[in-house]
């Protein structure tokens, strides 16, 4: 009991709708409040629970658990989950509205790498600002300076406004500034979503070192594989609520599951299409055997129809419906355009009003057993993304009648595909 | 690694976060742990202010002298208002040097929440440090604009009397009063975007409301302690008392007593609510 890092207990946040960020009253607001206010008081004391009035909702609702010392907890959960919330209460950006929340050591949260960055100051200069902002002693930036420089691979601008900065350079030098921290706690929210590739991977390493060295790390990610690399047991969030908690495998797995309906087919109503979407209108994504009928499962040996349904309200010149597919651990396993052949991307170079269904097939003996999640992009390259779902619906691939079925083991891979073996003995 | 494991848990210190309710006290401790912030921050105010400017620093000087040179045409040859015995240029620029600083002050700390917001929304940190570091980095400007003074002084022969060793104390009196007042601006400014709208003008009538162009000579009888309620009124006249050897009259302890006293009750209500409201902020800026 003794070494937990983090003690989170009941824990609430609740904000007033009215109170949303990039919302503020006006004064003339609170004197109408202050005239209305009898009349909302009597309002408010008919509603049945004092706290659940309509204009309030509770972004965390009795959350709890507990973070050992040196332990690194994934947290994971969609959009508007409470993840973001949860870490805001933990970093001291926010208060909690009720609950209780204990915290062991120095926390240092990566919530949004190069807050405070000055654009006509130099690197060098926003070094030591970055680091005060972050809690930084003058004299721990002026040690770790150089490995931060060298870290970040920005030797040569380090005396240059960082306007001057591509956006890739910045955010180096923000991340390895932030990665520099020490804190006993570290509080890491989505960081990883920028950079390149191999950006990438030097954080993943930086955050691994900062577990080992005995620290406490609590990690947010969308990034299912960076989450299963990363920590041995993760929580899932589900509408402000801790739903689950178990070793990563086993929460992703609930997460990546969760929340989908077991028909194999997902359709959207008009509240879950963003506006940005128009003129496009998904209606709906549907996963079918060979016999033609919606699906849960599929068999390996069978060939998958996938198709999506969709209503165009204008033209839309250079449009392109694509498909993911991915595991559920996260990794990608295709993706694919309709109109990816060029006889149907000179066809469809402007696609006309109207309602349509693209679909395409996943060839029999492809995909091993398991568990798949679909996603959907609507795009025109570069020009814009009308609308993308990553996780619309899944699906399991059953594996019987498999190659390899003669052994109960599990086969590692994606794809199962049934090659063609030749065992010609050789005689001498 | 273990020997480092073991050294950040000796040094680690346990913090219980829950609901607050009402006034909660200053918490002066946890300030003073971000002092190299402040000094970060001021400094961040200063080096960008001037960037990208041709004149750069030189705009320290050009505002309060242009806006002296205005003065003394209009309120000193036109209007012909006393000066009390000194040039009317160097009586007004003298007034004006800490008027400047408190109104930029006072604006800029009024908008330091707003205009900080990504930091306020992202980290912790104790929120007092942003408009203690607005504050701060007025001074500056200030200095620049008093190298002027010291010329002008040079010029027209002023001497100086034993009471300059007060000046510092006026200074402070103007940091304390730019403080407060921003305090109040600053945490009202994240509720109410009005603030914004107000403080300009609000600038322009409490300037006519202290003795910047005019002699506080002009204040007669009892008027004289409604007066001193600003601040500045003591300000400017504790600065040409300091500076220019310019006489205060029999009722100064009184009037000068009850700057004082204002300041201090609006930095302190200041500090308080601006506390108070502190917990609310990254949720509402």
């Amino acid at each position: 009991m003794s070494n937990l890092a983090i003690r989170v207990e009941n824990l609430g946040k609740q904000y007033r709708i009215g109170l949303a960020p990039e919302r503020y009253k006006t004064l003339r607001d609170s004197i109408v409040n202050i005239v209305t206010w009898p009349i909302q008081r009597i309002r408010r004391g008919l509603a049945p629970s004092g706290e659940d009035y309509i204009d309030t909702i509770w972004a965390l609702r009795d959350v709890s658990f507990n973070v050992e010392q040196g332990q690194i907890l994934g947290v994971i959960g969609r959009n508007g989950a409470g993840k973001s919330t949860l870490l805001k209460v933990l970093s001291r950006v926010t208060e909690p509205t009720k609950g209780e929340v204990e915290i062991r050591g120095r926390v240092g949260s990566l919530l949004e790498v190069g807050t405070g960055f000055h654009p006509e100051l130099t690197g060098r200069e926003n070094i030591y600002l970055n680091g005060a902002i972050l809690g930084m002693k003058r004299a721990e930036i002026d040690r770790k300076f150089d490995e931060i420089v060298d870290f970040s691979g920005v030797e040569k601008f380090i005396d240059t406004p960082v306007k001057r900065y591509s956006s890739g350079m910045y955010l180096r030098l923000a991340f390895a500034v932030a990665a520099h921290l020490e804190p006993e706690i570290l509080v890491v929210d989505e960081v990883l979503a920028v950079g390149d590739a191999e950006f990438q991977r030097k954080c993943l390493g930086k955050m691994s070192d900062v577990a080992q060295e005995g620290r406490t790390v609590l990690f947010v990610s969308h990034d299912m594989s960076a989450i299963l690399r990363l920590t041995e047991e993760a929580i899932v969030l589900e509408k402000g609520q801790l739903v689950y908690r178990a070793p990563t495998v086993e929460a992703v797995d609930y997460y990546m599951i969760s929340g989908f309906s077991e028909s194999g087919e997902r359709t959207w109503d008009a509240d879950e299409i963003p506006a940005s979407a128009a003129p496009f209108r998904p209606i709906a994504l549907r996963v079918r055997n060979s016999k033609g009928s919606n699906v849960d499962v599929v068999r390996s040996t069978e060939a998958i129809n996938l198709e999506v349904e969709y209503a165009l309200d204008e033209s839309i010149q250079g449009l392109r419906v694509g498909l993911y597919l991915m595991s559920a651990r996260g990794e990608y396993v295709l993706t694919t355009f309709d109109t990816d052949e060029p006889e149907q991307y000179d066809k469809f170079g402007v696609r006309p009003a109207g309602h349509f269904i693209s679909s395409c097939t996943i060839p029999a003996d492809l995909l091993n057993e398991g568990r798949y999640t679909v996603g959907m992009n609507a795009s025109a390259f570069r020009v814009k993304r009308y609308f993308m779902d990553e996780r619309a619906l899944t699906f399991t691939v059953d594996g019987m009648g498999a190659p390899g079925k003669q052994w109960s083991e599990t086969r590692m891979g994606l794809v199962r595909p049934r090659l063609k073996w030749r065992i010609e003995p050789i005689e001498q | 690694m273990t020997e480092s494991a073991l050294g950040t848990k000796s040094t680690s210190e346990t913090i219980i976060l829950r609901p607050t309710r009402g006034w909660s006290a200053l918490n002066l401790g946890d300030l003073w742990r971000y002092r190299e912030l402040i000094f970060f921050l001021t400094w961040r105010d200063i080096k960008v202010r001037y960037k990208q400017t041709v004149l750069g620093a030189a705009w320290a000087i050009i505002r309060p002298v242009m806006t002296m040179l205005v003065y003394s045409l209009i309120f000193g040859q036109l209007a012909n208002l006393d000066s009390e015995g000194v040039p009317y240029t160097i009586f007004t620029y003298v007034a004006l040097l800490p008027w400047q600083l408190f109104s930029k002050a006072m604006n800029d700390t009024g908008r330091s929440m707003v205009s900080n917001r990504n930091m306020i929304t992202k980290i912790y940190f104790p929120r007092l440090v942003i408009p203690i570091s607005t504050v701060l980095s007025g001074l500056v400007d200030f200095f620049i604009a008093f190298v002027i003074l010291i010329g002008m002084m040079v010029y027209y022969d002023i001497s100086l009397t034993s009471a300059i060793w007060t000046l510092p104390l006026f200074l402070l009196l103007t940091i304390i009063s730019a403080l407060g007042v921003g305090l109040w601006f600053s945490s009202l400014n994240v509720l109410y975007r009005d603030v914004g709208y107000m403080l300009p003008f609000l600038t322009e009538m409490w300037k006519y409301l202290t003795p910047v162009a005019y002699s506080a000579g002009y204040i007669t009888g009892a008027w004289k302690i409604i007066y001193a309620i600003n601040p500045m009124a003591g300000v400017v006249q504790g600065f040409r008392w300091a500076l220019l050897g310019i006489e205060l009259d029999s009722s100064a302890t009184m009037t000068m007593s009850i700057s004082i006293g204002v300041a201090i009750v609006v930095l302190i209500s200041g500090l308080f609510y601006f506390r108070r409201m502190e917990r609310t902020f990254a949720d509402m800026v």
